[in-house]
């Protein structure tokens, strides 16, 4: 395992811990506002004080100073202590002059940190039902085609090659597009995971396909042909294992490739919508000249993305069983 | 000219067709099985006689048969939305996203094929290292991601104009016009055309490993050739090929990304119009697109079935 590979693992661990029990991390509500922390910078933990004695990890309250200009100064003379476990959450530093925002607040003085985790629990979510979908539906085809290896394999890997040189983004859009526009929450989780397990699928079908063609010709094949099982039992008995390897690298390919269309989807107003808390929403805000340039920290989710991206292009990237050649023939391929 | 060349031309234009009819009927059809807009307050004899004025209720096949026939006429219809003809609604959003398309794919040829020459050549080295490293960053960063970081630069040096398209007056020399476009399309090229050359970088940086792996070039080395002549003369002419054969794909992703780019950076373009059509339901308008869309990546990929068959034209008998 390279070093790439190690960063890519612990920054994937990470964005999974993060997804699971960030909810609990800071003390709001994601959808919670304060009235006078619309805007409000981010608010760094310190550990030396104006004094420069070393303390345990402290913030500074913010305190607003005219709301017109969405100026905020720190109350440099009541620092607050952080607090392991307390107000119902891992970690906590709201005082008595306000909330603790690490991340800063948003145009409604919401917590964007309490948002953000909470984006990746959904935009993970999404993409790994998706990422599942598009691989179940695409074992099946590809295994179908490979195994039988007449009109229908033609038929399958046609429609395949065709769905593979369409830009993505299209696709999605245009089968979202033909469903209601306006849907509840859980209805656009499932609209989303299902739309993009229909795009996603043309990949994981060739690589099985491929596979699936090359096995069925082994010994092991041939051997439980002639022991009498019929083409269901070899199919999922013998040759699907061995896609195996080959499956779980197209996950990480697809994860990335999933979450940044929920954003976009998301972002243009055909994904989640407000109050969900998704990272393709929050960045509907950061989006304009103006707000970005006076309050980039809007923009956090940006960087949760690429992050997100990169720790999972880390993991795959060089990986033995993805060979040389997967992370690129997929990448060109990504929904962007 | 290769024997083979013609017939192959022709499979290759035909399934460029194939490709623009089958993309703006399925977008026709899926436009049109979606459940409408509400019309809220609207009287529903109002709204029956509006959906007979405009052939919406008869049936689909029928509808679709009367498109089929005014579209090969190049008559797209008139957009529900806009009351304009979509052909002249396309006519100026797809010259946009076309230029700002091809300025990112020269832009990532132009970056991204030297640089994978490099990494590709070279196995240590800071340079190299350093190229490499950047990629991979790159790859991580999407059109969605770059829009918004050369967003954040504009809006805080307010060297380039952040987002909008160029407003050239009529009374003014082309060469005003052409120095307005350039200030404006710099900043989507770059969150187009980055991505896109990390991607190139990688591909390139493969294949001209794979090509100095081969034995003619051990053999060149052997003859005494320097390194640099076999790597920029012999090996490169070998790695063009696989790199070429993707060039079909990237052009896909260039249009996938230059959709976010365009929504961001206010680059009203094709994919922003087909954002429109769709959200307003307007069948006409996104199957319009979707044709000029369908269009531009079929020519892209006729081009590049060309091209690649005239660097190895084995590739003419083999599909």
């Amino acid at each position: 395992m390279t070093s790439g590979r190690l960063l890519g693992a612990i920054a994937a661990a990470g964005l999974l811990l993060a997804a699971v029990v960030g909810g609990a991390v800071p003390p709001h509500a994601p959808g919670r506002q304060f009235a006078d922390f619309s805007y409000a910078p981010p608010m760094w933990p310190h550990v030396r004080d104006a004094a420069g004695h070393w303390r345990r990890p402290f913030v500074y309250p913010l305190r607003l100073v005219n709301r017109l200009e969405r100026t905020f100064q720190e109350d440099r003379a009541h620092p607050v202590t952080l607090r392991w476990m307390s107000d119902g959450a891992l970690l906590s530093g709201d005082g008595p002059g306000g909330p603790w925002l690490a991340l800063g607040g948003d145009a409604l003085g919401r917590d964007i940190l309490a948002r953000l985790l909470a984006g990746a629990r959904l935009s993970l979510a999404v993409s790994l039902v998706a990422a599942a979908g598009a691989l179940l539906f695409g074992a099946v085809l590809g295994a179908v085609a490979g195994f039988t290896a007449g009109r229908l394999d033609g038929l399958i890997m046609r429609t395949a090659d065709f769905v593979l040189v369409l830009p993505a983004i299209y696709v999605v859009i245009v089968l979202r597009a033909a469903m209601p526009l306006v849907l509840s929450t859980t209805q656009v989780f499932w609209t989303l995971a299902g739309v993009l397990a229909l795009a996603g699928w043309p990949q994981p079908a060739r690589g099985v396909r491929a596979i699936v063609r090359l096995e069925r010709r082994r010994e092991y094949a041939e051997a439980a042909l002639a022991l009498g099982a019929g083409p269901a039992r070899i199919l999922l008995r013998h040759l699907l294992p061995a896609t195996r390897g080959f499956l779980a690298v197209q996950l990480t390919l697809l994860l990335p490739a999933f979450i940044l269309a929920e954003a976009t989807l998301s972002f243009v107003g055909f994904g989640f919508a407000e109050p969900t808390p998704s990272w393709g929403v929050m960045l509907q805000d950061a989006a304009q000249a103006g707000v970005l340039a006076e309050t980039p920290w809007l923009a956090a989710p940006a960087a949760a993305i690429a992050l997100s991206v990169l720790a999972l292009h880390l993991l795959v990237q060089n990986s033995p069983a993805a060979g040389p050649s997967t992370v690129l023939d997929s990448k060109v391929n990504q929904i962007s | 000219m290769h024997p083979g060349l013609f017939p192959f031309v022709l499979r290759r234009a035909g399934a460029a067709l194939m490709l623009v009819l089958v993309v703006s009927s399925s977008v026709l059809v899926l436009a049109h099985v979606a459940p409408p807009a509400d019309a809220f307050g609207t009287d529903p004899r109002v709204l029956a006689a509006e959906r007979h004025r405009l052939g919406l209720d008869r049936p689909l096949p029928q509808q679709y048969a009367a498109w089929l026939a005014r579209a090969v006429r190049l008559d797209l219809g008139e957009s529900l939305h806009f009351h304009r003809p979509v052909s002249g609604l396309i006519r100026e959003r797809a010259g946009r996203t076309l230029l700002l398309g091809l300025s990112a794919l020269a832009l990532a040829t132009a970056l991204g094929v030297p640089a994978g020459i490099l990494t590709g050549s070279r196995r240590g080295g800071a340079l190299a290292g350093a190229t490499r490293g950047t990629s991979v960053v790159l790859l991580s960063a999407p059109p969605l991601i770059m829009s918004l970081v050369v967003l954040l630069i504009a809006a805080r040096t307010g060297w380039l104009p952040a987002g909008g398209v160029p407003d050239t007056a009529a009374g003014a020399g082309w060469g005003a016009a052409l120095a307005a476009t350039a200030r404006y399309l710099i900043l989507p090229t770059l969150a187009l055309g980055l991505p896109v050359a990390a991607t190139i970088e990688r591909l390139q940086s493969a294949s001209i490993r794979a090509a100095l792996d081969e034995p003619c070039m051990a053999a060149a080395r052997a003859r005494g050739v320097p390194l640099q002549r076999i790597v920029w003369r012999h090996a490169l002419r070998l790695s063009l090929g696989p790199v070429l054969a993707v060039y079909g794909i990237i052009i896909g992703s260039v249009l996938s990304g230059s959709f976010a780019v365009e929504v961001v950076l206010s680059w009203s373009g094709l994919g922003q119009l087909m954002y429109q059509a769709l959200q307003a339901r307007d069948l006409y308008l996104a199957a319009g697109c979707a044709a000029a869309g369908a269009v531009c990546l079929a020519l892209g990929i006729f081009i590049t079935d060309v091209a690649a068959v005239l660097v190895d034209p084995r590739i003419a008998g083999a599909s």
